[in-house]
């Protein structure tokens, strides 16, 4: 799913400075999962930036809401009143979702309450990992299923680099946690499939074209558009 | 007798206090009686607070109880709600931890009260304003020493900065959780209860 976290209450405060009247907009779907930004994760935000306002004394009316789906024209037509009756939209969505409240309404100001950060699998409650990268060439049938392009810290193709040791990455997170090697990872997965031979291919450059390199991207399903 | 099985959560609670009490601070009016509201677990710190009025102890009537099934009911906004209606503090009292009756009701309880102090200290409200206590059903001093001990903690801190004026805050504390009753309100016997339940 797409995962988001929320922005520091500073930042989301420096956003609606000034405005009368806020309304939090949440998405019941990915990050409603994802604990960040669905209807209760709105709610919250609400109460915060009301308690805030009151200590502040100063007068700010903020409500909350929650579309089904943020990034769908029909769901954001559920929420379309409230909107129109605030001065500015804090959406809780992913970017598609803020987006497409922002386009939906122009020219309504609509601000990120949220930081939108990976297409992320939930290993564990309240744990999110990265699994793709919507690089729009998939590779993992040849690499046992786990992707080097967002597993691996330098999105490596052909195996993995000096840097491995002991089946870990070089690289650690950002909290100074060890990063499993994709390659490692991959490797062991191969042999158990009986299919070590897909280490040796030699796969060419791959063609960023197709991810976020190639500008911005479009799909279209003829058979599917309305007669 | 029995209060004596919990330390840590006391120790805990009254060095909190004391920072708050350390803390500079402008001065409090002597006469200031905060409006505190307990989210009290039905298993533990509700029969606590039965068994206390038995002993006849003495504790604060600063504090309005709200009768949950268990502290994991409780949620960030329930909390978040209570002060927003103006509340000066609030707390949860569950059962002693490894003993609630859901099993884990009250570790989650412990969890969500900590992610709202963070969030108030994001808002530049103190939080020692919300606080989580454990107690067993046969603590009935350790109920009054609690409430005693919390009223104590923000009659130091003094009114909640957001405190919304005319606003009846044990009515919207108790809208906060969905129209659960005040302890006032209850009958003693009555095992669960909420005003749908009564009518």
């Amino acid at each position: 799913m797409i995962t988001a976290e929320r922005k520091p209450l500073e930042e989301i405060l420096s956003l609606v400075e000034g405005k009368k009247k806020v309304l939090v907009a949440g998405c019941d779907t990915c990050v409603a999962i994802c604990l960040t930004g669905g209807e209760k994760e709105a709610e919250i935000l609400a109460s915060e930036l009301r308690i805030k306002a009151q200590q502040d004394g100063r007068e700010v009316e903020v409500e909350h809401t929650a579309a089904i789906r943020q990034c769908e024209w029909e769901y954001l037509d559920m929420i379309a009143e409230k909107v129109a009756e605030a001065d500015v939209v804090l959406s809780m969505a992913c970017g598609i979702g803020i987006q497409s409240l922002a386009e939906k309404f122009s020219p309504k100001l609509v601000m990120p309450a949220v930081n939108t950060n990976m297409l992320g699998m939930p290993q564990e409650h309240a744990l999110w990992l990265e699994r793709c990268g919507a690089c729009g060439e998939c590779v993992i049938g040849e690499t046992a299923g786990i992707c080097p392009v967002v597993r691996c810290s330098k999105s490596l193709m052909n195996g993995p680099c000096g840097g491995s040791h002991d089946g870990k990455c070089e690289v650690t997170t950002p909290e100074k946690e060890e990063i499993d090697c994709a390659w490692a990872l991959i490797w062991d997965r191969l042999k158990e499939q009986g299919r070590e031979e897909l280490m040796f291919v030699n796969r060419p450059p791959k063609n960023w074209s197709k991810s976020s390199s190639g500008g911005p991207r479009k799909m279209v399903r003829e058979e599917a558009k309305p007669v | 007798m029995a209060d004596a099985e919990v330390k840590a959560p006391e120790a805990e609670a009254g060095e909190a206090a004391a920072e708050a009490e350390e803390a500079p601070r402008k001065p409090v009016d002597p006469n200031f009686e905060p409006e505190i509201i307990v989210f009290a677990c039905h298993y533990c710190a509700y029969a606590a607070a039965d068994l206390a009025g038995s002993m006849r102890l003495q504790y604060p009537t600063n504090i309005r109880m709200i009768k949950l099934p268990c502290t994991g009911k409780i949620e960030v906004i329930h909390l978040l709600r209570a002060l927003e209606a103006g509340a000066d503090g609030v707390y949860a009292a569950g059962c002693l931890e490894g003993e609630c009756h859901y099993l884990k009701g009250n570790l989650w309880a412990r969890k969500r009260v900590e992610h709202v102090k963070t969030l108030l200290a994001e808002l530049g409200v103190e939080p020692e304003r919300v606080e989580m206590y454990n107690m067993s059903s046969a603590m009935g001093a350790k109920f009054a020493e609690v409430a005693t001990e919390f009223t104590a903690r923000i009659k130091a801190l003094g009114p909640n900065p957001a405190k919304p004026a005319g606003v009846d805050v044990h009515a919207a504390a108790r809208e906060a959780v969905g129209g659960a009753a005040l302890l006032e309100e209850t009958e003693p016997s009555v095992a669960i209860t909420t005003e749908e339940g009564q009518a």
